[in-house]
C-alpha cells in the first residue's frame, strides 16, 4: 500500500511510541497536521509559540525519560524553536524536532518562509537531517529517535520539505539502525574502574560530584549504594537535583556559584573527586587553576569530549554512568569494610562543622515583606509529600529553589542549566503535566522570566494542564540587579521592570486563575488555595525586592571563597538606586 | 605544535560543514584542509592541519570523533607519514625573465603546464617547505596568481584508529 510522506510520518511516530506532539502549523507542514488531525493515537498539543513547543518537548522528555517531539513550520517557525534546541543541546535533553521546509524544487530560492533549517540548527543539535526523498523518510525518523535517545542524549532536527510530505511510497518501518560513525561507549574500562575503586578505598576526604548524567542514565540507585557503602558525601550540580535525595544525610546539596557552603568547602578540600555525569562547568569550578587543589579526579562520563575539557582528570572512565557505577559497586562491595567509616571520621566531622557554621538561611520578619526563600521553603514543605515535579526559569528564584526545594526523586526537576534560558520553566512544566496529567506540577518563575513565554497560558487553559505557577515578583531582573549591586556599584542599568503586568489579571484574561499572596501570614493559605484548584493558576507573590542570593562565588572566584551575605552598606545604596529608577532619572546624573 | 589529522567522513552534503563548523564554533585553528572521495565513494578523506597544545589536540580529536558523520580519525603525528601539496603558480615573465623562470622550475622538478607570451604556469608538488621555497624564488619575477591544494598526507605504515597520546579514544556519543 502506498502512503504519503505525512502518513509515513504519523505511522513512524506511532512505532516509536510517541503519544504527544507539541506543535504549531504553517503552510508547508499542513499535510502532516492534516493527517494528525484524522487519527487518535497521537495527541497534538497546539502551542502559542514555537519556542513553547520546543520547551514543552524538553519538559516532557526530562520528566518521562522518553524523547519529546515538536512539530513546527519552516522559516520563522524554525528560528523560533532554535532557543529550545540550543537549550536541549546544552542540557542533553532528548527531543526530536520536525520542521517543515519549502518544496525541494524551491530550496535555495529564497522562497516564502524559507530558512536553511539544517544550517541554522547545525551547531545546536546533536544531529540533523534534510529529507529529500520520501523513500528515506521512515529510515530517517528511526535514526533521529535513535540518535536523540542513545549515548549522550540530545536534540535532533528532521527537516521535511512539503513535497516529501505529499509524495507517496510504500511504508516499511526499519527494525534496527546502524550508523557507522556513531557507536557510543556504554561499558567502562574494567581496569580503570578497578583503579577508581582503589583510589576510593584509600581516600580520606572523598567527595561525589554528580551531574545530570546520573538522571539520564537512571543511575540514582547505584549512586546511592556507592555513597552509602563508602560514606562519601554527595555534591550535586544544578542539573543533578533529584538524582540523590536532597534530604539524605550524605547530601550536601548543590555546589557551585550559589551552592551551599558545605558543598563548596568540601569539594575544595577533598582529596578525591568522583565526578559522575558532570562536565566541570565554569559555574561549578570557579577559577579552574585553583579548583580542588588537593584532589585526584575520577571522571565518569559517556561523552569522551567532556573528559579533560576543562580540568585535568587522573582516572577517566568513558561509559554509561549506571553501568560504570554498578561495576564500581561490584568491585567495592567485595573490598570495602568498616575501615572506611573510621578513616573518614575526621572528614565528616569537618563537613558537619561546615554545615553547622553556614547553613542555608534567611530571616522572615513576621510583618515585613515576604522573603522569596520563605515562599519557596513553605511551598516545599506543603507539597513534598506529593512528590511534585518542579520547573523553574532562570535567575535568583531558580537558585533559591535549587537551595530550598529538596527534591528526593529523579526526573522531578525541570530547569535550564547550560544555556540559562529565561522563559523555559512554564512551557517545560506544561510539557511534564501533559505527560503526567494526575501529578502535581509546580513552576517557580520570576516576574521577568515568566513574561518570556506567558502566551502559553492559552495552551494551559485550552489543554486543561493545571500547572501551578508561583511568580516571585521583585520588579527586577533580580540576578542582574544582584550583580549590579555587587559589581557595578548599584547602577541598575535596564534591570528595573516596574510593576507590570498585573499577573492576576493576565491569568484571568487567558481564562486561568490568578491569585496574589501579599503578606507572610497569607503564604500557607495562599499556597493551599492554589493547590486546591484543578486549573492552571498564576500566583503572584510580591517579595522583598532587594533580597540577594547567597552563598555566592563571584565569577572566576575560587570555591572556598564565598560571599555569604550582603556587604553592610548595600541596603542604603539599593534604596537610592530604586528611587532614581522610579523617578525615571539616570542614576549617574542624580548621584 | 602542528598536527596533521586524517579524517574519514561520510561523503554527503553537510558533512564538511559539520567539521568546519566544529572548528569555528570551538575556536580551533584550521591551517589547511583538503577533501576528496575515497576508493569507496560513500566516504571522503579529509586531511586537516591544525595546531595547539596537547590538551587542545586531545579535544580536537575527541570532538572530531563525536561528529556523527565522522567515521575515523587518525592523528598522523603519532607515526611517520608522507605529506604533499601541489601549487599552480602563474608567473609574470618579461622576455628576459623567461629563462630564469624555467631554471627555477627545473631546480624544483616543477612542470610548466601552460605558457603565454607574458606568463608561465608552473606546477610544483612537494612538502610545504619545497612549495614555499619555489614561491619565494619566483616572487621577484612577479606572481600573478597562486593556487594551492592544501596539504594531504598518508601514514607510512598501517595505523590504528583514532587515538591521542598513544591512548585509544572511544568513539564518541
Amino acid at each position: 500500500m502506498q502512503l504519503s510522506g505525512a502518513e509515513i510520518f504519523v505511522e513512524s511516530l506511532k512505532r516509536e511510541g510517541v503519544k504527544i506532539i507539541f506543535g504549531l502549523p504553517g503552510g508547508v507542514v499542513l499535510k502532516i497536521f492534516d493527517v494528525l488531525h484524522q487519527q487518535k493515537d497521537i495527541q497534538l498539543i497546539l502551542t502559542r509559540h514555537e519556542q513553547g513547543a520546543g520547551h514543552m518537548a524538553e519538559g516532557y522528555a526530562k520528566a518521562t525519560g522518553r524523547p519529546g517531539v515538536a512539530l513546527i513550520t519552516s522559516g520563522p517557525g524554525m528560528t523560533n524553536v532554535i532557543t529550545a534546541l540550543a537549550d536541549a543541546y546544552m542540557d542533553s535533553v532528548p527531543i526530536v524536532c520536525f520542521s517543515g521546509q519549502v518544496p525541494t524544487a524551491l530550496i535555495g530560492n529564497d522562497a516564502f518562509q524559507e530558512a536553511d533549517n539544517v544550517g541554522l540548527s547545525r551547531p545546536c543539535t546533536k544531529y540533523n537531517f534534510l529529507v529529500k526523498d520520501v523513500n528515506d523518510l521512515a529510515q530517517t525518523i528511526k535514526e533521529a529517535f535513535y540518535i536523540a535517545s542513545t549515548g549522550r542524549p540530545g536534540p535532533v532536527l528532521v527537516d521535511i520539505p512539503k513535497d516529501v510530505s505529499m509524495n507517496k511510497t510504500s511504508f516499511k518501518y526499519p527494525d534496527s539502525v546502524y550508523i557507522r560513525g556513531y557507536n557510543p561507549t556504554y561499558e567502562g574500562s574494567k581496569w580503570k574502574i578497578k583503579q577508581a575503586a582503589e583510589a576510593i578505598m584509600k581516600s580520606r576526604r572523598p567527595i561525589l560530584y554528580v551531574g545530570g548524567g546520573v538522571i539520564f542514565s537512571g543511575a540514582s540507585e547505584e549512586l546511592r549504594e556507592l555513597a552509602e557503602m563508602s560514606h562519601i558525601p554527595v555534591d550535586m550540580t544544578l542539573m543533578a537535583l533529584g538524582a540523590f535525595p536532597g534530604d539524605h544525610p550524605l547530601s550536601l546539596g548543590m555546589l557551585g556559584m550559589h551552592g551551599t557552603y558545605a558543598a563548596n568547602m568540601a569539594i575544595h578540600y577533598s582529596d578525591l573527586v568522583i565526578a559522575v555525569g558532570a562536565r566541570f562547568d565554569d559555574r561549578v569550578t570557579g577559577k579552574v587553576s585553583e579548583f580542588c587543589p588537593h584532589a585526584k579526579i575520577i571522571h565518569i562520563d559517556i561523552d569522551p569530549t567532556s573528559i579533560r575539557k576543562n580540568i585535568h582528570v587522573d582516572i577517566p572512565i568513558v561509559g554509561d554512568c549506571k553501568r560504570v557505577l554498578r561495576e564500581l559497586n561490584n568491585v567495592l562491595r567485595t573490598t570495602v569494610n568498616g575501615d572506611q567509616k573510621e578513616l573518614r571520621k575526621p572528614w565528616w566531622d569537618q563537613i558537619n562543622a561546615w554545615k553547622a557554621e553556614h547553613p542555608l538561611r534567611y530571616e522572615q520578619p513576621a510583618d515585613g515583606r515576604i522573603k522569596p526563600q520563605y515562599l519557596i521553603d513553605r511551598l516545599y514543605h506543603l507539597t513534598k509529600d506529593r512528590d511534585p515535579i518542579v520547573a523553574t526559569d532562570v535567575g535568583q528564584h531558580q537558585m533559591w529553589t535549587a537551595q530550598f526545594f529538596k527534591l528526593t526523586s529523579p526526573r522531578t526537576w525541570l530547569t535550564s542549566g547550560g544555556l540559562g534560558t529565561m522563559g523555559f520553566g512554564f512551557p517545560a512544566a506544561l510539557g511534564a503535566q501533559a505527560a503526567f496529567r494526575n501529578r502535581l506540577v509546580l513552576c517557580i518563575a520570576g516576574d521577568g522570566s515568566i513574561q518570556m513565554n506567558s502566551q502559553e497560558l492559552a495552551t494551559a487553559v485550552v489543554e486543561k494542564l493545571p500547572v501551578k505557577v508561583f511568580i516571585i515578583s521583585n520588579q527586577f531582573h533580580g540576578m542582574v540587579r544582584q550583580w549590579q549591586d555587587l559589581f557595578y556599584e548599584g547602577r541598575y542599568a535596564a534591570s528595573y521592570l516596574h510593576q507590570f503586568p498585573d499577573f492576576v489579571k493576565l491569568a484571568e484574561a487567558y481564562g486561568a486563575v490568578g491569585l496574589r499572596i501579599q503578606t507572610p501570614n497569607e503564604v500557607d493559605d495562599g499556597i493551599r488555595e492554589a493547590l486546591s484548584i484543578d486549573r492552571p493558576v498564576f500566583v503572584d507573590v510580591p517579595v522583598d525586592q532587594f533580597e540577594n542570593c547567597y552563598p555566592m562565588i563571584p565569577a572566576g572566584g575560587c570555591n572556598h571563597e564565598m560571599l555569604l551575605q550582603d556587604p553592610p552598606e548595600l541596603r542604603e545604596r539599593q534604596a537610592v538606586g530604586l528611587k532614581s529608577q522610579q523617578e525615571g532619572k539616570d542614576r549617574i546624573l542624580t548621584a | 605544535m602542528e598536527h596533521i589529522i586524517s579524517v574519514t567522513l561520510e561523503n554527503k552534503s553537510g558533512a564538511l560543514s559539520r567539521v568546519a563548523g566544529l572548528f569555528s564554533g570551538r575556536g580551533f585553528n584550521i591551517e589547511s584542509l583538503s577533501v576528496a572521495p575515497t576508493l569507496d565513494p560513500s566516504m571522503s578523506m579529509m586531511t586537516l592541519v591544525t595546531s595547539g597544545d596537547d590538551r587542545i589536540i586531545e579535544q580536537i580529536l575527541k570532538q572530531l570523533n563525536k561528529v556523527i558523520d565522522v567515521i575515523k580519525v587518525v592523528d598522523l603525528n603519532e607515526s611517520d607519514f608522507v605529506e604533499r601539496e601541489t601549487a599552480l603558480i602563474k608567473v609574470h615573465t618579461k622576455p628576459e625573465d623567461r629563462a630564469e623562470a624555467l631554471r627555477i622550475a627545473d631546480i624544483f622538478r616543477a612542470n610548466v603546464v601552460d605558457s603565454s607570451p607574458t606568463s608561465y604556469t608552473i606546477e610544483v608538488t612537494g612538502d610545504v617547505k619545497k612549495v614555499e621555497a619555489i614561491i619565494q624564488l619566483l616572487q621577484p619575477l612577479g606572481i600573478k596568481e597562486l593556487v594551492r591544494t592544501g596539504r594531504i598526507a598518508i601514514a607510512r605504515e598501517p595505523v590504528r584508529a583514532a587515538s591521542s597520546h598513544a591512548r585509544p579514544v572511544a568513539k564518541a556519543t
